[in-house]
């Protein structure tokens, strides 16, 4: 909501040196929140005079332009020696005779555009006449502003054309907030700011309208619950080529609105200055009484923004007897809009029920001004006082004459009595406030208060249909009392446990992968199609089933992810695009999983708690969401320097990156070959927790590092955080070890290359027995002497007994028995 | 080896007088004494000190004397050999100390080159900002609730007061899960995390929700339709928005500085009654809305002097009715604040995008802060 200034002082006496920042900085404080100050018209400067075209020559250019050379009266005190200034102007639509607007040499016009005499078209131009355009008060700039002689019949050459055509003011704009919808008016900026500053309110709605009777238009109200009240004033004779005043336009252009012609000019002004929506209608088109009713099935109205729309039963509409002529409340009809003719105007002032306009413009996506109002509540009883103040301003502008006929149907719903404690708003706002404040402010807001004991008994105003609650009516008092009075306590907390062990882990996840040379990213969760197929994603992949948004931002990527795999290769693909060439990435973020066959979510009642069984269902209906972490590789992994040579990352460090995140949360996971997309199905570990895959690294597939456009050998690794964190147990049995002396045996065995290294460790364990203290791999070696296809893996092995130093019969048995399994299991040579 | 030797006269053995034990000492001492390095010094132990050095060739002379002339001549190669020893030790410990001085100096490095060789880790600003939030009120005893990001419509909007036709609802640009009936959406806040909170715990209740949340806005330099928040919310009795202010400055000091308060301004949340807009005072210009140079706006807030943070207010009682609490007995407040907000202004981030696109170029600096 625009206000300018001057029309706010219309309705209150605001203190003469009250600064628009002071008045906005108050209403902030009440409620209203100032969203830009501006002071159109300051960027102007003179002289920006009244001129009047004595002559002028049109000039055919060689560019195809013609041009006018003018001569124009600007008045005695500007005009050269021979009467007037010489003035080029590419317009043409004025005639000798004519005033028009002339910034001359030296005034600046908003833009800032500096007015100078110019040589142009063979003629020093001597100033500028200006178009509305150029002078900021309309977006015409087809030909200039020609005054108008039934606006202007006084002006003369020479007079101030900033006075003139009102270019100055103070414009204030606000945001405002549901619950104030009478701020969208100047009657509710002006009410705040006569509580503001305490000074008296003058309601531009207070005036005297006729009563009622039957020979109004006649209207019929069907639909009451949507319509309660209805109210038509009827004008004839209006000239409909009569031009709106230069200050009626004026303020509904610095209020935000077009001024387009006098009649719809004066119903956006009213609306503007008292909240009610107005709608006009060509009398001569109405065909029979308006009745105000629910649409019917298979309905349809063409809208005045020429969209013919299909109606929905629960859509209020304004009908005659030929069908719709309106969307109640939202947008009238083309077919009996005012238009250039019309001279016999029916004035509807009506109060709308708010949820049924703000579901037309919803299911319309038809937002309006009408709307906008309706939808937040308008104070029901103006529609009289609001159909009067237009039948007034048309007669007085436009001419004709206001008919006697007043139509009034229903009655304005009236608000309800709320009672309170008397120290509600004192207790609910910690300052401190004695209940006879508490009674003069509500008042002071409009509120009327009966007292009885410790309760008051609190009537909100017509203009306030937001106040239902008693909590309402302590924002009101604490509004008044003023915010900056509430006290600073802070609240002592019960005990508390600190972070969960869930929180704790999760941190120390992201801060080992982060210590281990990765960098967290956070990426969009939105995946399309397209992204599953560069992933290699067969089309059962269940991952390709998804939780899908009804209005995605983009119809290329209508789904939640399954995996993070996307967003990271996508982050990687950006990075590396950005010539970064060694990148680790991680990425800790739930993952959607659909629940198949899981019903809607039940919108349940808000009188009480939720039932243990509904509760339940709520919770079946949402989707599984578990956390996963993700880390994307590329480039070298240890950088290349004065060491030697650089470390590429590999599938080696994916896989790391896993086995590390397992360990900082406490969890064992076996790693075992696999054959999964989108990894290289030769290099793609599968992450088993308690025989339960929770998660895949390794290489990416070299179709899929072609797909998301990233390196080849980038390497890739996602798991499920949430599944590693749930293992975990929670307190560590403290180990008990020896201090006998270690004994060391290293043992190199042959096997087939594709019998995993891992297999053949846990046999040596095993085989081992009990005085293994640990085993360790510490070298893989394939060549001529090992044979084809056959590779050697050699394990450290350490032994330590309990009780006693060990003989070299003990080892000797330990070690044969470890070798013996090996050999039985895996068809191991002891390679001694 | 030999025998004595009888041919010599006993008295008389040359190598066992005086002048010659003398000699052999002084030789022996000129030659500890030209030792340059440790292994000079090695050939000359070999030399004078050995098996087979002038001393102790002399000394096995000794046994064939006659016993006065054994012990005078005993007396005299001991002393020799005694000195020499000693020499030796003396001058081995000072080529040792030289020795070891020299190889410190020459196993001298150059420290400054770089040992880059690992990459460099680092956590999102957004992630230790929120754990930096949840520390603050978890030293106050308070506790940091979680809920999923696919949210019960329900949860977002009716139980926090936003009915099915509350123009709050088409203010806050929801992603609609399918089907369109489903009941589901992409929560629009962190505040149904509230009424999951207030629906399964008994009151008090002191919790600091940290999360992401969704609305239809296309990423450009000040928006991001993924985004996150932060909420507190605390229901228990007797509490009043003069907590809500209290709690407020506490976590404004806690974040920007001591100093660092808040104030209220009136606004409307559906779940909220007060409802207010907070602010802070600005950290760079402490208030005074002017920059360094005490001439130009400050650029942190823009010569406003305050920064606008979040929303709060008291919670409205149908949200405790909702969620089963009874606001007879009961009362509480919650605020809420853009944590992209509050990085941008905290770290003087000039565009949203730097925050959503992930180039390690940007988080780097962050490193492992918290």
């Amino acid at each position: 909501m625009r206000a300018p200034l001057s029309w706010l002082r219309e309705y209150v006496d605001l203190p003469a040196d009250v600064t628009p920042a002071d008045l906005a900085a108050r209403l902030t404080a009440l409620g209203l929140k100032l969203e830009a100050l501006t002071i159109p018209g300051s960027d102007i400067e003179g002289p920006l005079v009244v001129g009047r075209v004595l002559a002028f020559d049109d000039e055919p250019q060689k560019n195809g332009k013609v041009i006018r050379w003018c001569r124009v009266d600007v008045g005695p005190e500007h005009n050269d020696d021979e009467g007037g200034r010489g003035i080029v102007c590419g317009a043409h639509n004025f005639a000798e005779g004519d005033l028009v607007v002339v910034s001359l040499p030296g005034s600046v016009l908003p833009g800032p555009f500096p007015i100078s005499a110019r040589k142009t078209y063979g003629h020093v131009s001597d100033g500028m006449i200006c178009s509305t355009r150029e002078l900021g008060t309309g977006d015409d700039h087809d030909g200039i502003l020609v005054l108008d002689p039934r606006l202007e019949p006084d002006v003369k050459p020479g007079d101030d054309a900033v006075e003139l055509l009102h270019l100055r003011d103070d414009v204030i704009e606000f945001e405002i907030n549901p619950d104030r919808a009478y701020g969208l008016s100047l009657r509710g900026v002006a009410r705040e700011a006569a509580l503001a500053y305490g000074v008296p309110f003058r309601d531009p709605a207070h005036r005297e309208v006729p009563a009622p009777n039957e020979s109004g238009y006649p209207v019929r109200v069907e639909a009451q619950d949507g319509c309660p009240v209805f109210a038509t004033r009827t004008v004839t004779g209006f000239d409909p080529s009569a031009p709106t005043p230069r200050w009626l336009a004026r303020r509904i252009q610095l209020a935000g609105m077009r001024p387009i012609s006098l009649a719809v000019d004066v119903t956006n002004y009213v609306m503007l200055e008292l909240g009610q929506p107005i709608h006009g209608y060509d009398g001569d088109r109405l065909r029979g009484t308006i009745v105000v009713r629910r649409a019917e099935p298979g309905e349809r109205l063409t809208t005045l923004d020429d969209v013919t729309r299909d109606l929905d039963p629960e859509d209020l509409l304004i009908t005659d007897d030929r069908g719709a002529i309106g969307l109640a409340g939202v947008m009238g009809g083309q077919e009996t809009e005012l238009s250039e003719g019309t001279g016999h105007i029916v004035i509807e002032a009506a109060h709308f029920e708010p949820t049924t306009i703000f579901r037309t413009a919803r299911r319309h996506k038809l937002p309006s001004e009408a709307s906008k109002r309706f939808e937040r509540g308008v104070d029901p009883l103006l529609p009289a006082y609001a159909a009067d103040r237009v039948a007034e301003l048309l007669v007085t502008h436009g001419g004709g004459t206001v008919t006697d006929g007043v139509t009034y149907v229903g009655r304005p719903p009236e608000s309800q009595e709320i009672r309170i404690p008397a120290d509600l708003p004192a207790r609910v706002t910690g300052i401190d406030i004695d209940p006879v404040a508490t009674v003069e402010d509500l008042r002071a807001v409009g509120c009327s208060v009966a007292v009885g004991g410790d309760t008051l008994t609190v009537a909100p105003p017509s203009w306030r249909p937001d106040i239902t609650d008693p909590y309402d009516l302590v924002e009101e008092v604490a509004r008044v009392v003023g915010y900056d009075r509430v006290p600073s306590v802070l609240p002592a907390a019960p005990h508390g446990r600190g972070l969960s062990r869930t929180q704790r882990l999760r941190r120390r996840a992201g801060l080992a992968l982060a210590g281990s040379g990765f960098v967290e990213v956070l990426t969009y969760p939105f995946v399309g199609e397209a992204d599953w197929d560069a992933l290699g994603l067969d089309a059962r992949d269940e991952r390709r089933s998804t939780v899908r948004i009804a209005n995605p931002l983009s119809e290329e990527e209508p789904a939640l992810r399954t995996t993070l795999l996307p967003g990271l290769l996508k982050t990687l693909a950006r990075n590396v695009g950005r010539g970064i060439d060694d990148v680790a990435l991680f990425e800790q973020a739930p993952v959607y999983l659909p629940r198949p066959g899981a019903g809607p979510a039940p919108i349940l009642g808000v009188d009480r708690r939720p039932t243990a069984e509904e509760w339940q269902a709520l919770q079946a209906a949402v989707p599984h969401q578990p956390l996963h972490a993700a880390v994307v590789l590329t480039g070298d992994r240890e950088l290349a320097g004065w060491w030697g040579k650089g470390r590429p990352a590999t599938w080696a460090d994916a896989v790391e990156a896993v086995r590390r995140l397992a360990r900082v949360v406490g969890a064992e996971v076996e790693v075992r070959a696999a054959t999964y997309a989108p990894w290289h199905p030769g290099r793609c570990a599968e992450i088993l927790l308690d025989g339960t895959m929770v998660g895949h690294a390794g290489e990416l597939h070299p179709a899929v590092c072609k797909g998301f456009g990233v390196p080849e050998r980038t390497s890739v690794a996602e798991v499920d955080l949430d599944a590693l964190m749930g293992s975990a147990s929670t307190v560590v049995a403290a180990p008990r070890f020896s201090t006998y002396p270690v004994a060391k045996e290293d043992v190199a065995l042959v096997v087939d290359a594709t019998v995993p290294a891992a297999d053949v460790l846990a046999t040596l364990r095993e085989g081992a027995g009990a005085l293994l203290e640990s085993i360790r791999l510490f070298d893989v070696y394939t060549g001529e002497q090992i044979g084809e296809g056959r590779k050697s893996l050699a394990f450290a092995l350490r032994f330590r007994a309990p009780d006693r130093t060990l003989t070299d019969t003990d080892l000797a048995e330990a070690r044969g028995a470890a070798v013996a399994l090996a050999a039985e299991r895996h068809g191991a040579v002891h390679r001694s | 080896m030999s025998g004595p030797n009888t041919d010599y006269d006993p008295v008389e053995v040359t190598p066992l007088r005086a002048d010659e034990v003398d000699a052999m000492r002084e030789r022996a001492l000129a030659a500890i004494a030209g030792a340059g390095d440790l292994d000079e010094l090695k050939a000359v132990r070999l030399a004078h000190a050995g098996e087979r050095s002038p001393l102790a060739l002399a000394n096995r002379e000794i046994g064939a004397l006659p016993p006065q002339a054994k012990k005078e001549a005993g007396m005299r190669v001991g002393q020799a050999r005694g000195a020499v020893s000693k020499a030796l030790a003396e001058r081995q410990q000072v080529l040792q100390t030289e020795h070891e001085a020299r190889m410190l100096v020459e196993e001298a490095v150059d420290v400054t080159v770089p040992w880059d060789r690992e990459q460099q880790g680092a956590r999102h600003p957004l992630t230790t900002i929120q754990e930096l939030i949840g520390d603050v009120f978890v030293a106050m005893g308070w506790e940091v609730a979680e809920g999923p990001e696919v949210e019960a419509e329900w949860l977002n909007f009716d139980a926090l007061n936003l009915g099915p036709d509350h123009p709050a609802r088409t203010m806050q640009d929801t992603f609609w899960l399918e089907p369109a009936d489903g009941g589901l959406v992409l929560r629009t806040h962190t505040s149904p995390v509230q009424a999951r909170t207030m629906i399964t715990q008994e009151p008090p209740v002191y919790v600091v929700v940290p999360g992401r949340v969704y609305r239809t806005d296309e990423l450009d330099a000040t928006h991001t339709p993924v985004f996150h928040q932060v909420e507190g919310l605390v229901v228990d009795k007797g509490i009043s928005m003069a907590h809500l202010k209290g709690t407020l400055d506490h976590f404004a000091e806690a974040m920007f500085g001591e100093g660092i308060t808040t104030r209220f301004r009136p606004s409307y949340f559906p779940f909220t009654e007060p409802s207010a807009e907070v602010d802070l005072v600005c950290f760079v210009c402490r208030g005074s809305g002017t920059a360094e140079d005490g001439a130009s706006d400050c650029r942190t807030c823009k010569g406003e002097g305050w920064i606008e943070w979040g929303g709060c207010g008291v919670v409205n009682p149908r949200v405790l009715t909702a969620c089963g609490i009874d606001p007879e007995t009961y009362s509480g407040f919650a605020f809420g604040m853009g944590l992209e907000r509050t990085l941008m202004f905290r770290h003087g981030i000039e565009d949203m995008r730097d925050i959503v696109e992930g180039d390690v170029r940007f988080t780097l600096p962050f490193g492992m802060e918290i």
